[in-house]
């Protein structure tokens, strides 16, 4: 298993080297969102406005944290289900997103814009929430804060674990990972 | 005689305290189980999925926040015995405000209206079934499940002469579509008989039972073990990263049915299935 540290904004010379089933540990900024900021994300796209986030060699973690508890920069924060993001995600990876982070599988449409837009998506473990928060060390809402967990959160991530599933390469974890352990 | 007085207070503080407890504790028999499944996990990458999750809910327990931050809509079973008389106001209320307690620190996971979409900022209202039981006892049991399992779930109609054989393909597929969706390893809860709104029931009291402790009914045994060998022959695996482990257990609950039908309900709980139950 490679490992990489990386910190963010990503460069396209970070994310190329990598390949479906390496480790991640991520550091910097990171944005966390989920539907209801998607949809109006890809709103104020298609009015033709500016996005409330930059989205250049930027991570999107899919993420509605819990409130967080004395002591803790934010609650227990694990990865929501990525594919509810399909639909808004080939935009943002237009506009140069370097990585998404969830859990689950994506879209034919969003692996080939990751090919396309030389992004990755990498997945954390979900239900381990609590394990997750750790590694976030700073987090408020920086946009569309009315919307309570679901606004866009700024986070700073400190060796937060991840696994690369889909790369720029069209290599794809979750399409190959259960051959050696099926059994007819 | 008369009925047992019980006050809807009494009801509202322990319901606030179970699901407080269920929240940053996981069952004692889904931790084992969790164990016994990274000692013998093959799958590396599996097995360190395994160690991340078991951590978790040390960590959850110790420092007391909560195991996943999606801690749901609330499912409670209610059974009160028909000798019981509740006093001090409404149960259905008092259900409310021990969901409104227990969830003040928790995430606001609930919205008013499917279509408009407008958050309850409470958690409230919980999705309560009710059964009228003999005795003079009142017992709650609750389910806080998150919805990354809750939205990979299905039923289907099969027909009267559709089989074990139907029931199997229709299962595995629940479980292989969900793939990494539903956060596996799973408990799959399995529905069969009833009508169409019963069988949905019947999956998710499947989840009530603790893991270890086969249908009491043999050819149902036989079924729960046939299935979790045909679930874990897909190596998925934990998280769908790939190993032996994609399920924990399979529950298997059935009623009587119409001449015409086989209803199949499968409803998935996730890696952290919280589950706890009280009597009063």
């Amino acid at each position: 298993m490679r490992e990489w540290h990386l910190r963010t904004p990503l460069r396209e010379e970070d994310v190329v080297r990598l390949r479906a089933g390496d480790w991640v540990y991520l550091s910097g900024v990171v944005y966390g969102a989920r539907d209801v900021a998607h949809q109006r994300m890809a709103e104020a796209l298609l009015r033709g406005e500016a996005l409330p986030i930059p989205v250049e060699g930027q991570v999107l973690y899919y993420v509605g944290p819990a409130p967080a508890k004395a002591g803790w920069a934010v609650g227990p924060a694990g990865p929501t289900t990525s594919g509810r993001m399909d639909p808004f995600t080939v935009p943002l990876l237009e506009r140069g997103l370097k990585a998404t982070v969830g859990k689950g599988t994506r879209s034919q449409e969003v692996k080939e814009a990751l090919v396309r837009c030389r992004a990755v998506y990498l997945a954390t473990v979900g239900g381990a929430a609590a394990l997750l928060a750790r590694h976030i060390v700073r987090a408020y809402p920086v946009a569309y804060p009315e919307l309570g967990t679901e606004a866009i959160w700024e986070l700073e991530f400190r060796e937060f674990p991840a696994v690369v599933v889909n790369d720029a390469h069209s290599g794809d974890l979750y399409a190959i990972a259960s051959q050696p352990y099926a059994r007819s | 005689m008369a009925p047992r007085r019980l006050s809807v207070d009494r009801v509202r503080e322990a319901v606030a305290a179970l699901l407080q407890e269920s929240v940053t504790r996981l069952p004692a028999d889904y931790l084992e189980a969790l164990r016994q499944a990274e000692a013998r996990e093959e799958s590396p990458l599996g097995r360190r999925m395994l160690r991340m999750l078991l951590e978790n809910a040390e960590l959850a327990e110790r420092e007391g926040v909560a195991t996943c931050q999606d801690t749901g809509v609330p499912v409670l079973f209610v059974q009160v015995g028909q000798d019981v008389h509740l006093t001090d106001g409404s149960l259905a209320e008092a259900l409310e405000e021990a969901v409104r307690e227990a969830y003040r620190d928790l995430r606001k996971s609930v919205v008013r209206d499917p279509l408009l979409r407008e958050n309850t900022g409470d958690n409230t209202p919980p999705v309560v079934h009710y059964e009228i039981v003999p005795g003079d006892r009142v017992r709650i049991a609750a389910l806080v499940k998150g919805f990354g399992a809750e939205m990979t779930s299905a039923l289907r109609m099969l027909p009267a002469t559709a089989g074990e054989g139907e029931v199997k393909r229709f299962v595995v597929e629940v479980v292989q579509r969900a793939g990494p969706n539903a956060c596996p390893p799973v408990i799959v809860g399995v529905g069969l008989g009833s009508s169409f709104d019963g069988v949905a029931v019947l999956a998710k009291k499947a989840l009530l039972r603790p893991l270890g402790l086969p249908n009491p009914k043999p050819h149902l045994a036989r079924l729960e073990g046939e299935l979790l060998d045909a679930i874990n022959a897909t190596g998925l695996g934990p998280q769908g990263l790939g190993g032996r482990f994609t399920a924990l257990a399979v529950h298997v609950e059935s009623a009587p049915t119409h001449i015409a039908a086989l209803p199949v309900a499968v409803n998935l709980n996730c890696s952290a299935p919280r589950r706890a139950e009280v009597v009063l």
